[in-house]
C-alpha cells in the first residue's frame, strides 16, 4: 500500500491543482447563472488561451505571469464580442440553441487552433516548473503554489466585483429578473456580454498561470471542459463557493484516484461523480434550484 | 396515401442506381461513411430531433454497437449476423438503462445534454483500459469477405448493404412519426407538461424513443466495424461519431425522416470540396461543419428540408393566387 506521507502529498497536490481548476469552473459557473446557459465553447476558449501565453512567450520572450496583463484584457474582449455578436444574435432566445452553438463554437476553435498549430503538444521551457518549496515532509512545485494562490486571488476579486461594484449590481439585477433589470434601465445585452467576457477573461488568467507547469495542444479543451462541468455540476450551476469548493474536491479526487488506479484509469473517478450527482442531487452541493 | 414514404423510395433508389454509373472507389468509400453516419444520425434524430431530448452522447451507442459486434466475433467466433442482432439489443438496452436513470432523475435540456456526454466519456475511457476491448490498440477483426461474414471485397456491394439498413432505418422512422407513438414524441418535445397533463405517459415515451434510438446508432456502429474491420476506444466512444450524428440532422432539417440523410450528404460534400480546395490542413471540414451549424441555428433552424418546404409553400401559392 501507499505509505501516508505519498497520499497526503498527493491530497495537497490535488488541492492545488483543484484550485486552477476553480478558476477554469468559475467563468462556467458565473455564464450559467447568469446567462443561463451551458457555454460548451469553455474547454477550446481555454485551450486558445493557453496558445495565446504560449505564442507569447514563443514568439516575443513574455513571461506567462506578465502575460496575464496582455491575454486577460484580450479574453474579457472575445468574450464580449463573442457574446454580443454572435451567440446572442444566433440564438433567438432559446437555450437549446445557445448550446448548440457553443458547441458550433468550440468545434470551431479546437480545429482552427488544428490547422493553424497542427497536432503537437507545446510547452513552455522554464527553470521555474522545477523548483520546489520544502514544507516539512513535502516537497511542493513552486509554480502550482504560485498558480493556487493566483487562482484564489482571482476568486476573491471576483466575488468583490459582484459585491462591491455597480457593475456586479447590475450583473446580479439581470440574473435575478431580466425584465425587472431592463425597466429599471440596465441593459441587458451589454450585462449579457459583460458576463461571457468576465467568464472568457477568467479563462485568460487560468491559461497564465497552467502553462509554466502545463502543456497546450488542439485537444487540450476537451479534458478542461469535462473537468470543469464536473466542478460547477458539484458546486451547483451559478454557485460562486460552489465553483471553488467543487475545484478542490475534484482535483483532490483526480490526484488521489490518479494515484491509485492508475493514470489512465484515474479519470473514471471523475465521470462516475459527474453522472452520480447529475443523476441524484442535480442541485450540486450549493445550488439553490436547477 | 403514401405519407412520405414517396421520396425514401426515390431517394434509396437513385443511391442504389449509382453503381450503374460510376466504378469510382472514391465515391463509393465517401458514400459508405455518409450512409454509416446517416444510419447513426437516424437514431439521434429519433430521440433528439422528434423527441427534442438532444443528446451529446450518442457515441456510448456507436460504441457498444461496434464493440459487441467485434467482441462477439474475434473472442467468440459468433457469426457477423448473429453478432449484429447482439450489438442491436445490446444498444437498445443502453438506451433503456441510461434513459431511465437521468429521465426518471428528471434530466431535460444542458443537463440531459451533459449527462450522455459523461456516459460516453466513461465508456471511452474503460474500453481504453479494459482487455477485453484490446486496451488503446483496439480489435482488428479477421478478413474474410463472404456474405455469411458481413464483409465483402466488392465496395458497391458494401454500399448497397449500408443503403438497405439506411432504407429500413428511414422506413422505421417514417412509420414512427405516422403513428400515435410519434405524435406523442412530439407533444413531449413541445410541452413536456401540457402532454403529461393530456394524459401522456411521457417517461414511457422516452424510453421507447431512446431504446430504439441505441439501437439504430448501434448498427451504425455494427457497420464501421464490418467495413473497417478495425475498432477503438477513440473511435467508438470518441465525440467525433456523438457530433456527426447530432450535425447531420441538424443540417438536414431535425425532425424530419429525410434530415439526417440530406445533412450527412450536404455535411460531407461541403467537407470534401474544402478538402479539394485548401489541401491537407488538419481540421478544415470540421470548421466548415461548426460554421454551417451556427448559420443554420441563426437562420433556418428547420434545415434544408425547411428551407425546401418555404421555398415550395410559396412556390405553390403563387402558382394558387
Amino acid at each position: 500500500m501507499f505509505s501516508p506521507i505519498i497520499i497526503i502529498e498527493a491530497m495537497i497536490n490535488g488541492l492545488l491543482t483543484g484550485a486552477i481548476y476553480a478558476l477554469v469552473a468559475l467563468g462556467l459557473t458565473l455564464v450559467y447563472g447568469v446567462l443561463h446557459i451551458i457555454n460548451f465553447a469553455h474547454g477550446a476558449t481555454l485551450a486558445a488561451a493557453m496558445f495565446a501565453v504560449w505564442g507569447l512567450n514563443a514568439g516575443f520572450g513574455i513571461d506567462p505571469y506578465v502575460a496575464i496583463v496582455i491575454v486577460t484584457p484580450v479574453f474579457f474582449a472575445l468574450g464580449y464580442g463573442l457574446q454580443r455578436f454572435v451567440i446572442g444574435p444566433a440564438a433567438h432566445g432559446d437555450d437549446g440553441n445557445i448550446l448548440l452553438i457553443t458547441l458550433g463554437l468550440s468545434i470551431l476553435i479546437e480545429n482552427a487552433l488544428l490547422a493553424s498549430f497542427g497536432s503537437d503538444t507545446r510547452s513552455i521551457p522554464s527553470d521555474f516548473a522545477f523548483s520546489v518549496v520544502e514544507a516539512g515532509p513535502f516537497l511542493l512545485s513552486s509554480a502550482k503554489l504560485v498558480g493556487a494562490v493566483g487562482s484564489l486571488v482571482v476568486a476573491i476579486l471576483f466575488w468583490l466585483l459582484m459585491t462591491r461594484t455597480d457593475t456586479g449590481k447590475a450583473i446580479r439585477a439581470v440574473a435575478r429578473e431580466k425584465l425587472g433589470a431592463r425597466l429599471v434601465g440596465i441593459n441587458v445585452g451589454h450585462v449579457y456580454a459583460v458576463t461571457f467576457g468576465l467568464g472568457c477573461a477568467a479563462l485568460g488568467v487560468a491559461a497564465c498561470l497552467l502553462m509554466p507547469t502545463f502543456y497546450v495542444n488542439p485537444r487540450i479543451g476537451g479534458a478542461f471542459v469535462n473537468i470543469a462541468f464536473t466542478v460547477v455540476v458539484l458546486g451547483g450551476m451559478g454557485s460562486v463557493p460552489g465553483a471553488v469548493a467543487g475545484g478542490l474536491i475534484i482535483g483532490v479526487v483526480e490526484s488521489v484516484s490518479g494515484l491509485l488506479l492508475g493514470e489512465s484509469l484515474g479519470q473514471i473517478g471523475i465521470f462516475i461523480i459527474f453522472i452520480l450527482v447529475l443523476l441524484l442531487r442535480p442541485t450540486g452541493l450549493f445550488g439553490a434550484r436547477v | 396515401m403514401m405519407r412520405g414514404y414517396f421520396w425514401i423510395i426515390v431517394i434509396t433508389l437513385l443511391i442504389a442506381a449509382t453503381p450503374l454509373l460510376t466504378s469510382s472507389n472514391t465515391f463509393f468509400n465517401f458514400t459508405v461513411v455518409v450512409l454509416i453516419i446517416a444510419l447513426a444520425a437516424q437514431g439521434w434524430n429519433l430521440l433528439g430531433g422528434i423527441g427534442g431530448q438532444t443528446s451529446f452522447g450518442h457515441a456510448m451507442f456507436f460504441g457498444i454497437g461496434a464493440y459487441t459486434a467485434s467482441m462477439l466475433q474475434t473472442h467468440l467466433g459468433v457469426n457477423a449476423w448473429i453478432a449484429l442482432i447482439a450489438a442491436i439489443a445490446a444498444g437498445s438496452l443502453a438506451g433503456l438503462i441510461v434513459g431511465f436513470l437521468s429521465f426518471r432523475a428528471g434530466l431535460r435540456g444542458s443537463y440531459f445534454a451533459l449527462v450522455t456526454l459523461a456516459f460516453a466519456e466513461l465508456l471511452r475511457v474503460l474500453a481504453n483500459a479494459s482487455e477485453w476491448t484490446g486496451g488503446a490498440s483496439g480489435l482488428l477483426l479477421k478478413l474474410e469477405p463472404s456474405l455469411a461474414n458481413m464483409q465483402f471485397s466488392s465496395r458497391p456491394t458494401f454500399m448497397l448493404l449500408a443503403l438497405a439498413f439506411v432504407f429500413i432505418s428511414l422506413v422505421i422512422t417514417q412509420h414512427i412519426v405516422n403513428s400515435r407513438f410519434g405524435a406523442h414524441l412530439v407533444a413531449v418535445r413541445e410541452n413536456e407538461d401540457a402532454a403529461k397533463a393530456l394524459g401522456v405517459d411521457v417517461l414511457t415515451v422516452k424510453l421507447k424513443a431512446i431504446s430504439l434510438s441505441g439501437a439504430m446508432t448501434a448498427a451504425a456502429g455494427v457497420l464501421y466495424v464490418q467495413y473497417f474491420l478495425y475498432i477503438d476506444a477513440a473511435i467508438a466512444f470518441g465525440i467525433w461519431i456523438s457530433i456527426e450524428a447530432l450535425l447531420a440532422p441538424m443540417v438536414g432539417g431535425r425532425g424530419r425522416v429525410l434530415g439526417p440523410l440530406i445533412g450527412a450528404f450536404t455535411l460531407h460534400g461541403l467537407g470534401e470540396i474544402t478538402k479539394s480546395f485548401a489541401g491537407r490542413v488538419p481540421g478544415i471540414d470540421l470548421m466548415v461543419f461548426a460554421v454551417v451549424l451556427i448559420i443554420v441555428i441563426a437562420f433556418a433552424s428547420a434545415g434544408i428540408l425547411g428551407l425546401l418546404k418555404k421555398l415550395s409553400d410559396r412556390f405553390a401559392a403563387k402558382g394558387g393566387a
